[in-house]
């Protein structure tokens, strides 16, 4: 199982699309490693620098319907070899959220008050947060002692390709 | 209860429900391009599982970037070629017989009402213009498709979305969708299927049933399905008249999946498209979308006709209507791209292809290229395109670039302009 917890990185902005995460110009690569350094780098939003800003994230808390566009499993590969392996938002695009998953890795709905606790907790600052995956709740501290718990749910099938490491084995194991 | 079409696909497909809310269904097909099934065909060699689940029921084409622009594109076409090989998909087409994925794969017959079809690309929708459910994919989706013949969905819920009035001359499908998206927004569908129904769908023929279905993931859709009928039935003819004796016994056959009277829809809609002018994308997303005729200072750098949205036979006669005995704007650059060359034969015995350039038009081989910014009309930073494709992201078509999406017509008319205009044909 993969990890999911580390610093946090807010990106406050809705729709978030794919050719940002991951430009369709480096879809030509045959490794997950080559995306490395071109996460995130066609996404132009205020205080934003890919160069800089990406730097020991492991989480990226965002706005609503993350993911749109291309079902490019790039998306999430990119994510991955940055060590990033949870995303938090409102909601997803079903082919990224799918992706992820089906990665062994979380794309985890929370109601919108829930996504703007976290983002007052973490924009701009050290915040960071970690995932426990047998209580459904995440932990958030914000560096200067400030600690806030807050419940999350996903299902039982998406559990279980986050423990049992994705839909490959498991699908060939049973089909 | 009734059923709506995607519930009574989903029905017949069933496999296992493992976890209550998750549906792993069988597979009609499987599509394969050359983008995103390499790393799947690698991941099966790596796992010891290069295996295919039935030869017959996978499709693959090369299509994205055609010929190869460099050495990795060329390796993935090779990945994608020695695999085909290796495991005798015999509808494997490559370069001389390759197109657009979503325009060739109906063209050789291979959809059918009520399938379930799969493929690692978000447009995989516009299938569901045969009434199949067709559903974009990641590759480890894809990977699973290819070796086991299985995917799995949550029981989607149904957007039905009714299309009334009559269209004014010089306003197309790709005018309706983009209409469509304007109104519910980018994900006013997400996790659902569209159904688009009504009489001007029904008075639709196939080609423009697929510019509408192709869009529906613009709007977050899972699929976008229209119901099968005569119109379905006679598209397909040629390659099920040994299966029936009659259309109307295909037709009886394929009704079965039509949505009961008494169906239960998550969302209902109804768009009357009588006063609908020509439009067009702003800014970077889908659903942002003005009249044509409220951003005709918008100068453009280049107009793009092609792609699975638009790049099909009554796209190129729209266009070339507009351009024939005229020449383009010296300050555009104008490219068309047939989507498969079926496409670019019939435009050639048309003489749609001369028309084009004697406009001053690039006519280049069908492949998708310029609609993701890969190859054949990439856009410098800050340049401008109107295009007939989908995606009006940030950098799609290259970066730095902004795409306006437009119909064909539309695209054709800026491309004499140099300006975003609509066709003449329109009169407000």
């Amino acid at each position: 199982m993969k990890e999911f917890e580390g610093n946090m990185l807010c990106l406050d902005r809705a729709d978030i699309n794919t050719d940002e995460i991951i430009p369709a110009k480096y879809l030509t690569e045959s490794s997950k490693s080559a995306l490395k350094p071109h996460l995130l780098e066609d996404l132009v939003l205020d205080g934003f620098n890919p160069e800089t800003d990406l730097k020991d994230v492991r989480v990226i808390v965002s706005r609503g319907n993350f993911g749109c566009g291309s079902s490019r499993e790039h998306a999430p590969w990119a994510l991955e070899v940055n060590d990033i392996n949870v995303v938090i938002a409102p909601s997803f695009a079903r082919i990224f959220r799918q992706n992820m998953f089906n990665c062994g890795m979380m794309a985890i709905e929370l109601p919108d008050e829930k996504v703007q606790a976290l983002f007052e907790l973490g924009a701009g600052k050290k915040a960071q947060l970690c995932v426990d995956l047998e209580n459904d709740i995440l932990i958030v501290t914000d560096g200067s002692g400030k600690e806030l718990t807050l419940e999350f749910s996903i299902s039982e099938f998406d559990k279980t390709l986050v423990k049992t490491g994705g839909w490959v084995e498991f699908a060939d194991k049973n089909y | 209860m009734g059923k709506t079409i995607a519930e009574k696909i989903f029905d017949t497909h069933l496999v296992d429900k493992p976890f209550g809310d998750v549906s792993v269904l069988r597979l009609d097909r499987v599509f394969c391009h050359e983008i995103t099934t390499p790393i799947a065909i690698q991941d099966l060699v790596a796992r010891g599982k290069d295996r295919v689940f039935d030869p017959e029921k996978i499709k693959a084409v090369i299509d994205h970037v055609s010929p190869a622009k460099d050495s990795k594109t060329a390796m993935q076409g090779k990945i994608m070629r020695e695999w085909a090989i290796r495991h005798n998909i015999k509808d494997f087409f490559d370069i001389g017989e390759n197109g657009v994925c979503h325009a060739l794969f109906p063209e050789k017959g291979f959809v059918r009402p009520g399938f379930t079809i799969i493929m690692g690309d978000s447009h995989t929708c516009t299938h569901g213009a045969f009434g199949a459910f067709a559903a974009g994919v990641g590759t480890t989706d894809l990977e699973v498709g290819i070796l086991k013949g299985v995917c799995t969905f949550k029981q989607p819920e149904t957007f039905k979305i009714e299309i009334t009035g009559a269209l004014r001359p010089g306003v197309y499908a790709k005018d309706i969708i983009l209409e469509v998206i304007r109104q519910i927004s980018v994900n006013g569908a997400t996790n659902m299927v569209i159904e688009f129904t009504g009489p001007v769908v029904d008075a639709m023929g196939m080609n423009q049933r697929m510019t509408l279905a192709n869009m529906a993931v613009e709007a977050g859709a899972t699929s976008g399905l229209c119901l099968p009928d005569m119109t379905t039935v006679a598209y397909l003819w040629p390659f099920i008249k040994d299966e029936f004796k009659t259309p109307e016994d295909a037709l009886a056959q394929y009704s079965q999946f039509c949505s009961d009277p008494d169906a239960v829809y998550a969302k209902t809609k109804t768009i009357d498209v009588s006063n609908l002018e020509p439009l067009a994308t702003f800014g970077f997303k889908p659903d942002n979308v003005k009249p044509v005729s409220q951003m005709t200072d918008t100068r453009v750098d280049q107009v793009y006709i092609g792609s699975c949205t638009n790049g099909r036979i009554e796209d190129l006669r729209e266009a070339a209507a507009e351009v024939a005995g005229k020449k383009i704007n010296p300050g555009v650059r104008a490219i068309v791209s047939p989507a498969t060359p079926d496409i670019f034969s019939a435009a050639l015995d048309e003489g749609l292809i001369k028309t084009f350039m004697d406009a001053g038009f690039c006519v280049t081989n069908p492949t998708c290229g310029a609609c993701l910014g890969m190859s054949n009309g990439v856009l410098a930073e800050g340049e401008v395109a109107a295009s007939t494709t989908n995606r009006n992201f940030n950098g799609r078509m290259g970066k730095g670039g902004m795409v306006h999406l437009v119909s064909p017509a539309t695209a054709a008319a800026t491309a004499l302009h140099g300006v975003l205009t609509h066709s003449e044909r329109f009169k407000n």
